[in-house]
C-alpha cells in the first residue's frame, strides 16, 4: 500500500490531527520557554520606565521598585511603589484599571502626599487605533491634563469629560475611552486618601 | 497559476489583490486603515506571516490529506502567530509596542488561509514564498493606500506617527495639513466602506479600460482578422 492511498484511509485522520496538535503545542511549550525570561526582563524595564516618567525627577532617592507595600482595592491587591526623600514617603505610583471601550485601560499613577496628581500614563490598552488612542502620551499630551489635579481640583462632580459637564476632554468619536480613564484616576486618589497613613506609614 | 514568479507577482500586487480583488482580511482592512502608518504596520506584520506559513503549508502539502486540511493549517497559522507574537515581545519589544496590537489580529484574517488553501498546498516552496510576499505586498499596498486616503480626509495628516514604527529617520513622512480639522465620518467604520467601494469601482473602472484598449490594439494590429 503506497502512501497516497494510506493518506486517504479513515485512520490516518486522526493520527495526523493529534501529531500537528503535539507539535504546535510543543512549538508553543518551547516558544514560551524561550521567551518568558526576556519578555519578563523587557516588561520589568517598561515598569521601571513609565514609573520614573510619571514621577517627576528628584522626587526619590530611594529604588522604588523595592519598596513596595501591597493594599487591598475592592477585593484585588495593588501594589504600591513609594518615592522617598531621606526617609520620608513623597509620592505613591500605583496602577488603577478602569473598563474602556475593547478591554481594561490600565494607567498608571504618581500621587504625592497631599493628594495632588504628579504624572498619569496609560500603561496598557486595546483602544480603536486612530480613535481611542490619544490617551497614549506618544499620540496626544491628553494625558497630562491630569497632571497637579486633587479630589478637589476641580471639584468632584466635575470630574468628567466634557460631555458629561466636567472639565476633560473628549476625543472627537471616542468617549468611552477618556470617560474611562477620567474614572480611573478619579479612583486611583479617592483609594489613596482612603489609605493615605497605610502608604506613608 | 504557475511558476513563474514574475505572474506571480503580479497576481498578488495587482490581478489577484487581496483585498481589491479577492475581497479577503475585510476585518482588518476595515480595523486598521485609520491612518497610513496603521495600514502599513498591519501589512508588514501580516506579509511576515504570510510568507512564512506559505513556506509551511506548502512542505507539509503531501503529508497532509485533504479531508483534514482546514483544521491542520488553522492549527498550523495560530502557532505561528502566537510565537510570532511572543518573540517579537521578548527581543523586538520596541517594535512589539507599535505592532502588537495588530499581530493577534493576523489570526482572524482570512486571507493567509485563503493563499494555503489556494495556492500554497498545490505549489512548491519557493513558488509559495514568492506568492505569499506578493499577496502581503499586495495587502500591505492597499492598506496603506486605504489608511492613508481615510487619514488625509478624516484628519488632514499623512503618515502621522509613522516614526514610531519605522524610527525616526522616517519623519519627514509625516505631513499635516494646516487648518483642516478633518471629517470624522471618514475614520469612522462608514467613511472605510465608502473608501473601499470607491477605491473597487476605480479599479474596475481602470480594468475596463485596459482591456478596451488592448482590444483595439488587437483589432488595429490585425485588420484582415476583421
Amino acid at each position: 500500500m503506497n502512501f497516497e492511498s494510506f493518506r486517504e484511509k479513515m485512520g490516518y485522520q486522526p493520527i495526523l490531527l493529534g501529531a500537528f496538535a503535539l507539535l504546535a503545542s510543543g512549538a508553543l511549550a518551547w516558544a514560551s520557554n524561550a521567551t518568558g525570561a526576556a519578555i519578563a526582563a523587557a516588561e520589568a524595564k517598561d515598569l521601571r520606565d513609565s514609573l520614573s516618567e510619571v514621577l517627576p525627577q528628584g522626587m526619590a532617592d530611594n529604588d522604588f521598585l523595592k519598596d513596595t507595600i501591597e493594599l487591598d482595592n475592592k477585593g484585588k491587591t495593588m501594589t504600591i511603589y513609594r518615592a522617598r526623600q531621606g526617609g520620608v514617603v513623597k509620592a505613591a505610583l500605583f496602577k488603577v484599571a478602569e473598563r474602556g471601550y475593547a478591554a481594561d485601560i490600565q494607567v498608571l499613577m504618581a500621587v504625592d502626599t497631599d493628594g495632588k496628581t504628579l504624572g498619569v500614563r496609560v500603561l496598557k490598552h486595546a483602544e480603536t487605533p486612530g480613535l481611542g488612542d490619544k490617551i497614549e502620551v506618544k499620540k496626544d499630551k491628553w494625558i497630562t491634563d491630569f497632571d497637579g489635579k486633587s479630589l478637589g481640583d476641580p471639584a468632584p462632580e466635575k470630574w468628567g469629560v466634557k460631555k458629561d459637564s466636567g472639565v476633560f476632554d473628549q476625543f472627537a468619536g471616542a468617549t468611552i475611552t477618556p470617560r474611562a480613564v477620567v474614572k480611573a484616576v478619579k479612583g486611583g486618589l479617592e483609594f489613596f486618601a482612603a489609605h493615605k497613613s497605610e502608604i506613608t506609614g | 497559476m504557475s511558476d513563474n514568479y514574475g505572474s506571480i507577482m503580479k497576481e498578488g500586487l495587482w490581478d489577484q489583490n487581496v483585498v481589491f480583488s479577492q475581497l479577503l482580511a475585510m476585518c482588518p482592512t476595515m480595523a486598521v486603515t485609520t491612518s497610513g502608518t496603521n495600514g502599513l504596520g498591519m501589512g508588514l506584520a501580516t506579509t511576515a506571516v504570510l510568507v512564512v506559513s506559505n513556506i509551511l503549508v506548502s512542505m507539509i502539502r503531501h503529508t497532509v490529506s485533504s479531508q483534514v486540511r482546514i483544521p491542520v493549517f488553522v492549527v498550523l497559522i495560530a502557532t505561528l502567530v502566537t510565537v510570532v507574537d511572543m518573540a517579537m515581545n521578548a527581543w523586538l519589544h520596541d517594535l512589539y509596542k507599535v505592532l502588537g496590537l495588530f499581530i493577534a489580529l493576523i489570526v482572524v484574517n482570512c486571507a493567509i488561509l485563503g493563499r494555503a488553501e489556494a495556492f500554497a498546498v498545490k505549489n512548491g516552496v519557493a513558488a509559495s514564498a514568492v506568492d505569499g510576499l506578493a499577496m502581503g505586498l499586495g495587502f500591505t499596498g492597499a492598506l496603506t493606500f486605504i489608511g492613508l486616503i481615510r487619514e488625509f480626509l478624516g484628519s488632514g495628516t499623512l503618515f502621522a506617527q509613522a516614526s514610531n514604527l519605522l524610527g525616526p529617520s522616517f519623519a519627514f513622512l509625516e505631513m499635516k495639513l494646516p487648518g483642516y480639522g478633518g471629517a470624522l465620518l471618514m475614520i469612522l467604520p462608514p467613511g472605510g466602506f465608502a473608501i473601499l467601494g470607491f477605491l473597487l469601482a476605480g479599479k474596475r473602472v481602470m480594468e475596463k479600460r485596459m482591456a478596451d484598449k488592448a482590444a483595439a490594439n488587437a483589432g488595429d494590429a490585425a485588420p484582415a482578422a476583421a
